[in-house]
């Protein structure tokens, strides 16, 4: 696929990610480049060894966490900044805090690049801003009508029965959720709380970060030695995926796992999954969702990427656009949907 | 269908015995009586009818939905499973369906015949008053397959607790061919008192022996026959009357006509449990010819006369109206030789011979020569035995001979459905034809969640091109096959037909020039008829 696009005149797609020739920069690139544009903090997309990076203010803290000693230099949302022949800017794209679209502009033509983006406002994310465009540059990880997700506000409240029915019985409740974006977002959403909420490390780092940034999320205790059952009866523990069953969780006696995920709306997956529940819970848009987002961007060209990219595409060329994909380098399809960074 | 979508949601929930057990046994104290009837038959395996049609459905989803047929194909794809696909792409509900399972199963069954139109406008409308839980079962109901993840066995230990009676006599009540539209709760869970009912008894059922048998015990105490390769039935004779059961529930008395007559000298109050077997010149004939009559409700006497049926008689379950299923079963072999011993000659019913051996290596001689017998290996039960409900491991044994294995390549994959949604799981496979690869065979078991999951990941990096659900892939991964059977077949390229063919592991060793032939299978059909 790769092959069969040309060198497109705002942005060109390399091995290396996608590239802007005038502005001498790429966007999100999963291999080393100078200068890197970044949408947010995920590994998928903001990857080490770059010359030098550029994202927004409110997403800078995190990646430099992540990413330790980097050149970075950071943007507002909706600041307009010239790259050598281009303009760019940043705009919120809902999917984790600090997390953005890119929008190039030369001489009048406007290309985004969404990287990951949600529609529902989360309560928590700065809220998805639709951006006009003439050629607009999609994920897709849910591009199909079999995924659509219930009001955040519906599955909030099954958590909360749930953890609320767990500790009722006395049972510690383990929730795995990406570290950055969806365990922040649970807490932030699952007020009233039943009882204490408890942070593995991972997930309590990227917490402390965002809280210093002034995102308001509630009090929560990390993960410790000294933390158990005892200290804290019927208590919510949010963990990053695989880490749900390692050497602390005999502190806590009996317990009841789940996972949140858009991919929990598949039952084959959430069957494979074994013991837990599975909460339908993504940072990504569902099917209305991407519709909706790509009919407010009025682009008449549109390129999908990160997901069922050969189905989602031929509808959009059924819906009349100018459509095609992007291969992404390294990630490709991978055997089990579930291990997808979302 | 609210409360029995809030059953689903629970019992899908746990892997946990117990809990189902609980949950049913509440659902079967409290649920109205006649959703109660329905959930057992739908546990049970009964199907309703199909008042509609699998595309039917596909269509009307579609189109409900506004998307293109290919677009829901893709999804169906993806979900593997056609109930939950129209659940999920559906839009959400605008109405509030309140009806109870037995009213939806009513009402469907008012729909089947009934001109498209109608259909479709009722199951759009049941669609748009149901929740998504209640509309991907609802869905179930219409498709047919349905699970629960809860076995017979544990849906009767559920209803026993729910209503006091014996597991024992609730299994042999649920037995056989019953209506959940006409009968009522109060009549399935009534005691039904042996002698006088044309239901069959469970089957006993024996476990597979993975090891040589010496640890069995003394040889003396085991009784050994061929395990015969046809269908498991019950002939059950009553005053008047007899029913012929297969194992799997379904009555064939009018498939096999020519067992009309043992039931005019067999005692009445008699149950044998034995086998189906087409049979010639003194011996079964292979199961193929067996084939050609099932699925045939009338049988053309050209076709009666090309594989005549037997019975070969394993067990008594009932002699002169008494259950005998208690006694040991040496006691039950020499009733059931005494009353064979008394019928004229000639008719189509024997019992299947003891294997005399004194040691366990005389009877693993013997078992490498079943496939001489047209049997399929050994079976061992233990003369002290009981007929046992069910499979219970320890009394009943079946020693299958060691299958047949042919290495070969895959050529296509198509991903499984249900719990295997999105993996690739059902692979076809191909042997050498000089330099040509020709298909033979699909498989889909045998390997492991992780062999699948690496395999998947293969085909989708190395997919040559695609037919909807199907992937071509580089001829390059080599399995070993393991098969019951081999069959010529007109209807296959390969000219032949495996049965029960599966994977027996994975051969990264064998690089494809090295597997097996077409000759080397046309060799073995040769050989097996």
């Amino acid at each position: 696929m790769l092959a069969a696009m040309t060198c497109a005149p705002v942005l060109c797609f390399t091995d290396r990610g996608l590239f802007c020739p005038e502005g001498d920069f790429h966007i999100d690139p999963w291999r080393p480049v100078d200068r890197a544009l970044v949408t947010h903090g995920h590994s998928d997309h903001a990857r080490p060894g770059h010359g030098a990076y550029l994202c927004t203010a409110a997403a800078a803290p995190v990646i430099r966490h992540r990413l330790g000693d980097i050149r970075l230099d950071t943007i507002a949302y909706g600041e307009k900044r010239g790259i050598g022949g281009v303009t760019v800017s940043f705009h919120p794209a809902g999917h984790v805090p600090g997390s953005a679209q890119i929008r190039v502009e030369r001489a009048g033509e406007v290309w985004v690049v969404s990287g990951d983006y949600k529609i529902e406002s989360d309560g928590l994310s700065e809220p998805f801003d639709p951006v006009v465009c003439h050629t607009f540059i999609s994920e897709c990880t849910f591009g199909l009508p079999v995924f659509r997700w219930r009001p955040q506000a519906e599955v909030m409240a099954g958590l909360a029965r749930w953890w609320a029915a767990n500790a009722a019985r006395g049972v510690t409740s383990v929730l795995s959720a990406y570290s950055l974006g969806k365990a922040q977002r649970i807490m932030a959403g699952i007020a009233p709380a039943t009882g204490p909420l408890i942070l593995h490390p991972a997930v309590d780092a990227v917490t402390e970060i965002l809280r210093t940034q002034g995102y308001a999320l509630p009090p929560a205790t990390r993960l410790a030695p000294g933390v158990t059952a005892k200290t804290h009866p019927g208590a919510l523990i949010l963990v990053p995926p695989g880490a749900e069953g390692t050497s602390w969780a005999g502190r806590f006696g009996p317990t009841e796992t789940a996972f949140a995920s858009g991919w929990m709306a598949l039952r084959g997956i959430r069957r494979r999954r074994g013991e837990g529940t599975g909460f339908v819970l993504s940072d990504h848009a569902d099917w209305p969702g991407l519709n909706a987002a790509i009919r407010a961007t009025g682009a008449t060209r549109v390129f999908v990427t990160h997901g069922y990219t050969a189905p989602f595409r031929r509808w959009l060329a059924e819906q009349g656009l100018d459509a095609g994909i992007v291969e992404t380098g390294w990630q490709g399809e991978t055997a089990e949907p579930e291990a997808l960074v979302e | 269908m609210k409360r029995f979508a809030a059953l689903f949601a629970t019992l899908d929930a746990t892997t946990g015995t117990t809990a189902k057990v609980v949950a049913l046994a509440d659902y079967f104290r409290t649920a109205p009586e006649a959703d109660r009837v329905w959930t057992i038959a739908l546990l049970s395996g009964r199907r309703p009818k199909r008042a509609v049609s699998a595309p039917e459905l596909r269509d009307w989803a579609a189109a409900a939905a506004g998307l293109p047929l290919w677009l829901f194909e893709e999804s169906y794809a993806v979900a593997g499973d056609l109930a939950e696909t129209i659940a999920l792409v559906l839009p959400p509900a605008t109405g509030d369906d309140s009806r109870s399972l037995s009213d939806h199963m009513a009402a469907l069954a008012a729909l089947t015949d009934r001109p498209a139109e109608v259909r479709r406008a009722a199951i759009l409308a049941a669609w748009d008053g149901l929740g998504p839980d209640e509309r991907f079962l609802f869905n179930k109901l219409l498709t047919g397959g349905f699970r629960m993840g809860v076995s017979q066995g544990l849906m009767t230990r559920a209803l026993a607790q729910a209503t006091g009676m014996e597991e024992a006599d609730l299994a042999h009540r649920l037995m056989g061919d019953w209506s959940p539209a006409t009968l009522t709760f109060a009549d399935l869970v009534a005691p039904d008192p042996a002698g006088n009912s044309a239901r069959p008894y469970p089957f006993a059922l024996a476990a597979p022996l993975e090891d040589a048998p010496d640890m069995l015990g003394p040889p003396a105490d085991w009784l050994a026959e061929w395990k015969w390769d046809g269908i498991r039935s019950q002939l059950i004779c009553r005053p008047g009357s007899h029913a012929l059961w297969s194992r799997g529930e379904e009555l064939i008395t009018d498939r096999f006509p020519e067992f009309a007559g043992l039931a005019d000298f067999l005692p009445p109050g008699t149950v044998i449990d034995g086998e189906v077997l087409a049979w010639g010149a003194g011996r079964p004939l292979p199961f193929a010819a067996l084939q050609r009559r099932i699925g045939r409700k009338s049988v053309p006497r050209k076709l009666l006369a090309e594989a005549p049926a037997r019975l070969i008689a394993y067990d008594l379950l009932e002699a002169d109206g008494t259950d005998l299923r208690a006694e040991p079963l040496e006691r039950r072999r020499a009733r059931l030789a005494a009353i064979l011993c008394a019928l004229p000659p000639g008719l189509l019913l024997d019992l299947s011979p003891d294997l005399a051996f004194t040691d366990w290596s005389d009877l693993a001689t013997l078992r490498r020569t079943a496939r001489e017998a047209r049997a399929e290996g050994v079976m061992l039960k233990r003369r002290s035995s009981p007929y046992h409900l069910g499979r219970k491991r320890g009394d009943w044994w079946k020693w299958k001979l060691d299958p047949f294995t042919v290495d070969a390549v895959m050529l296509y994959a198509q991903a499984g459905h249900g719990r295997r949604a999105n993996l690739y799981t059902d692979f076809t496979f191909a042997v050498r034809d000089g330099e040509a690869l020709v298909p033979f065979a699909k498989a889909y078991s045998g390997l492991t969640d992780a062999e699948f999951a690496q395999i998947t990941d293969w085909v989708r990096k190395h997919t040559l091109e695609r037919f909807g659900p199907v992937r071509r892939v580089p001829p390059e991964l080599v399995f070993e096959l393991a098969f019951e059977g081999i069959q010529a077949s007109p209807r296959h390229k390969s000219g032949l037909a495996l049965r029960f063919p599966r994977m027996l592991r994975w051969r990264h060793d064998k690089p494809v020039t090295e597997i097996d032939t077409l000759d080397s299978l046309r060799a073995l059909l040769n050989r097996e008829t």
